[in-house]
């Protein structure tokens, strides 16, 4: 595990996950997007990041997650990867969360394999499970949807 | 304060200087060829007398003194009393090197000093000029002997080819008569090895005893000072627009400042002032960028001078011609280059040139040629380096290759031409039996393709016996600008960088009706008699269809890959000089585009790859050579498919004819079935210090007596990798291997198949691979 323990956390279709804040560059509102044509359904669309162009990807469709409604803004979540900066749109984005490295657990392999890729494993906190989001898998497509 | 002035004086005098060396060694060349005028003379002096001045203000004596022991010789010259002469040419060049690497010890001695102490760096100086510089000591002379450097410059040894040392060429170039290489000896470190002295200081004394001609060997470029690095020449006139755009900047922000405290905010004074800040900031960033751009001459005016010390060295003579010096790139990538570069031009002369007399014997003028040629193309930047020497002989490579271990010797039979030539680039792959100062060190062109790779960048290299070789670098603008027409199309904005634009066509009303014709299916447009095959782009790319209500044709005709093809699209906007960036790893698989940009109104855009978008339209076929071949692995199925190809035909239980295109197999291996190690359901195998997951092709295709255990020989692999990862694909039988035309029948893909095609009268079955290790649970292999 990594040295830090803060979490950046956020919503996506009723999950409840984290970032490890060290890989979280800015978080911002809705941006105007770009569209690839015929690129894989993930990616969501390019955004300017001051003079930057970063790929946006829709962690519900990651997350196999229902597609969000029309009406319901995302927020991006700009993460950094040895490969550059990448966009995550996720629903809502919440606080920092400092966690007791104790409360890690694995997750569980009857998670669809798909999923175990991008989420190591959870924080068990009061009442709820942080999940933990691996920043560099989630901006890494797999090659079938490309 | 006066550290600091000091300091500041220094680091001019050293910008200016290694600027004035620079100049001092083209202006030298020219003197050489006997074509120098006087302007020239008097440039070169000056140079020579300013660094002097500023070193004997600044206490620099040892460069002080140097100076004007070489002013004294130039004067002569420039007042005629003495006539340009080689030894003379070769003096001077060594007292630029000298002067080179005396500054350079200012700059990192200097820099780690505290300036209050200036006696160790005097010292330092003189240590190094003593023990660390072989050819100063006659250079400088005591000050007031007008008519003895030159003597002495005469008198010095001039690089005279001094034989004995073994011609040592790597002998993969067709060398007719072997040349007497004239090899230096004292086997010099600072000579060669730019790769390797980039890393390393200074050259240490070699052997101070020897004032050899090998000094004239060492080149100017591991000079390459951080201060001549980390200083820009820019156009005043972009400087001024820099300027006048902070001007606005500032207004701008003063407006805000108004708007954001008057009481009644209006919408549209804040829309107004946040599009002003928009533009200025875009217009300012663009700006900005451009100064960082330069123009590849840059470095190209350093090679006349390794050129000609190189040849000199070997005995060869060649003339360097270059076209397209003021391409502009990136100034991070045109510091890369620079060592590529230069090793290249080092192995054309060693290895590509033959000796004079050697052209000679082959009908050719005894001087050689390297043309050095540079232009954007396509969103890249083409180098190429052309030699009309004697070309790489592939019979020699393919036995190296196999003497080495490389290739089993049936494996380098078999291999094409072009495979062949690309072993060149094979790390440890060198024919020379003996290291000579100049190449074979077998860190050649590996470590050239490293670091063009590491940019982005791709290399190529064509041969023909006789004529010579071609050497082509593509690398990636990443940053480079280039003009191109936006174009719209599905309510989409796109860049087409005008490299590969041919011309436009607009047809209206009727003409537009009519214009359009088909082949069988495929739209076609007569343009002036020919037919020109079409490609909708809205279609192409699956956009919603643009309104064409308007019954107007705008046909954008491209060329790609010597192929023209017309893109329809729904408007074309205007032409832009278009920033290019590159787009991220996610979308490397899309060929169609070359990379994004950012338009005028900060919308991202994206920009089109014409021959991508060619392919993808299979107006040109997909196997056409893409630079970055490495594609996906259904990509190189793909392009398989299409083409003739090497295949690799195996059996397993129940299906007795599978094929494998050749080049997705890394190698084949007989496993032993004891070292098979186990780990729940999977199995694996130490293979090469590494684990080798293994997968059973048989079970996984569900052939008929699937589970059997193969009998008790040994297990035959195909060993695969992709990205990081090798996997063992277990085999029954390896049948053969063949070369073929294939084509996949339609309709014949089935789960772990892509399809079928007849091979030597049989139906064979084309394994998926990425669907077999997919279905084997095995992460998939990621866009590369």
């Amino acid at each position: 595990m990594s040295a830090s323990h803060q979490f950046c956390t956020f919503h996506v279709g009723g999950l409840f996950l984290g970032v490890d804040v060290l890989h979280v560059q800015e978080v911002m509102r809705q941006r105007e997007l770009a569209t690839v044509p015929l690129a894989p359904a993930t990616v969501e669309g390019l955004l300017n990041l001051r003079g930057q162009i970063v790929t946006a990807i829709d962690l519900r469709r990651r997350l196999g997650c229902p597609a969000r409604a029309a009406d319901e803004v995302p927020m991006f979540m700009i993460v950094r990867t040895d490969d550059g900066f990448t966009a995550l749109l996720v629903d809502a984005v919440g606080d920092v969360l400092e966690v007791d490295p104790e409360s890690f657990e694995p997750a569980p392999d009857t998670l669809p394999a798909a999923t175990r890729a991008l989420i190591s494993g959870v924080h068990k906190l009061p009442g709820r499970l942080l999940h933990v989001l691996d920043a560099a898998q989630a901006a890494t497509l797999p090659a079938h949807a490309a | 304060m006066s550290q600091e002035l000091q300091q500041q004086f220094v680091r001019d005098m050293l910008a200016e200087s290694y600027e004035g060396l620079d100049r001092f060694d083209r202006a030298i060349l020219v003197l050489e060829q006997g074509a120098a005028d006087a302007e020239t003379l008097n440039d070169i002096f000056r140079v020579v007398h300013s660094l002097k001045g500023t070193a004997g203000c600044l206490g620099f004596q040892r460069i002080e003194k140097l100076t004007h022991a070489g002013e004294s010789l130039l004067d002569l010259l420039r007042t005629g009393r003495l006539t340009p002469s080689q030894p003379i040419a070769s003096a001077l060049l060594r007292l630029s090197d000298n002067l080179r690497r005396l500054l350079g010890s200012v700059e990192s001695t200097g820099a780690d000093r505290n300036d209050d102490e200036h006696q160790p760096l005097i010292d330092e100086f003189t240590a190094l000029r003593s023990g660390g510089v072989p050819v100063s000591s006659p250079l400088p002379m005591p000050p007031p002997v007008p008519p003895a450097p030159p003597a002495v410059a005469t008198a010095e040894p001039a690089p005279a080819p001094a034989p004995g040392a073994t011609p040592t060429t790597w002998g993969i170039f067709d060398e007719s008569a072997p040349a007497p290489v004239p090899a230096a000896p004292g086997e010099p470190a600072a000579s060669w090895g730019l790769f390797e002295s980039a890393t390393t200081p200074p050259p240490p004394a070699a052997s101070p005893a020897t004032p050899a001609p090998a000094a004239t060997a060492a080149p100017a470029a591991p000079a390459a000072s951080s201060v001549a690095a980390s200083t820009v020449r820019v156009d005043v006139s972009l400087l001024d627009k820099l300027m006048n755009l902070v001007g606005e900047l500032v207004l701008t922000r003063n407006q805000l400042t108004q708007v954001s405290q008057s009481r009644h905010l209006r919408a549209e004074t804040v829309s107004s002032v946040s599009q002003r800040l928009n533009l200025v900031t875009t217009e300012l960033q663009e700006g900005i960028m451009k100064t960082r751009m330069q123009p590849i001459g840059t470095i190209w005016s350093k090679f006349p001078r390794i050129v000609r010390d190189i040849a000199h060295d070997l005995g060869k003579q060649v003339r360097l011609e270059t076209v397209g010096a003021d391409t502009e790139l990136d100034r991070t990538i045109i510091e890369s280059i620079r060592d590529p570069l230069t090793h290249i031009i080092r192995n054309s002369i060693d290895h590509g040139i033959e000796s004079p007399a050697g052209r000679a014997a082959a009908g050719k003028p005894a001087e050689g040629l390297i043309l050095m040629r540079a232009h954007h193309e396509g969103g890249q930047v083409n180098i190429e380096i052309v030699d009309d020497g004697g070309g790489i002989n592939l019979a020699r490579v393919r036995q190296k290759a196999a003497e080495k271990g490389l290739l089993a010797p049936d494996a380098a039979a078999r291999l094409t031409d072009r495979e062949v030539l690309n072993l060149i680039f094979h790390p440890g792959f060198s024919t020379a039996e003996k290291v000579t100062n100049v190449s074979g060190r077998g860190v050649g062109m590996d470590v050239v393709k490293t670091n063009i790779e590491k940019i982005g960048g791709s290399v190529d290299v064509q041969s023909s016996a006789g004529a010579g070789t071609t050497l082509k670098i593509k690398i990636p603008l990443t940053l480079a600008i280039v003009p191109a027409l936006i174009v719209r199309a599905g309510g989409e904005r796109f860049a087409i960088p005008q490299v590969s634009l041919l011309e436009l066509v607009r047809l209206e009303g009727e003409a537009a009706q009519k214009a359009l014709e088909k082949v069988y299916d495929a739209p076609v447009f007569r343009l002036r008699g020919n037919l020109l095959p079409l490609v909708f782009l809205d279609r192409e790319l699956k956009l919603p269809s643009g309104t064409d209500g308007d019954g107007i044709l705008n046909i954008v005709v491209l060329q790609a890959d010597q192929r023209s093809f017309g893109l329809v699209v729904d408007e074309v906007c205007d032409t832009e000089e278009i920033v290019v960036k590159p787009l991220g790893k996610q979308l490397k698989g899309l060929p169609m585009y070359a990379g994004a940009t950012i338009m005028g109104d900060g919308r991202v855009a994206l920009i089109l790859d014409a021959l991508g978008l060619a392919q993808h339209s299979r107006v040109v076929s997909q196997t056409q050579d893409r630079g970055h071949a490495a594609g996906t692995l259904d990509a190189a199925a793909a392009s398989a498919a299409a083409s003739s190809s090497q295949l690799l035909l195996f059996r397993v239980p129940g299906r007795d004819h599978l094929a494998l295109p050749l080049d997705q197999a890394a190698r084949l291996a007989e496993i032993e079935t004891s070292t098979v190690e186990r780990t729940g359901a999977r199995e694996a195998v130490q293979y090469r210090g590494r684990i080798m997951p293994l997968v059973h092709v048989g079970r996984l295709l569900g052939g008929a007596a699937a589970d059997t255990p193969s009998a008790t020989g040994p297990l035959q692999v195909i060993v695969y990798s992709h990205s990081d990862h090798v996997v063992g694909l277990v085999v029954d039988e390896i049948c053969d291997i063949v070369s073929a035309a294939v084509e996949l029948q339609p309709g014949t893909a089935a789960p772990g198949i892509k399809g079928s095609a007849i091979i030597q009268g049989k139906i064979t079955d084309f394994v998926d691979v990425g669907g077999i290790l997919r279905t084997a649970g095995f992460p998939a292999a990621r866009a590369a």
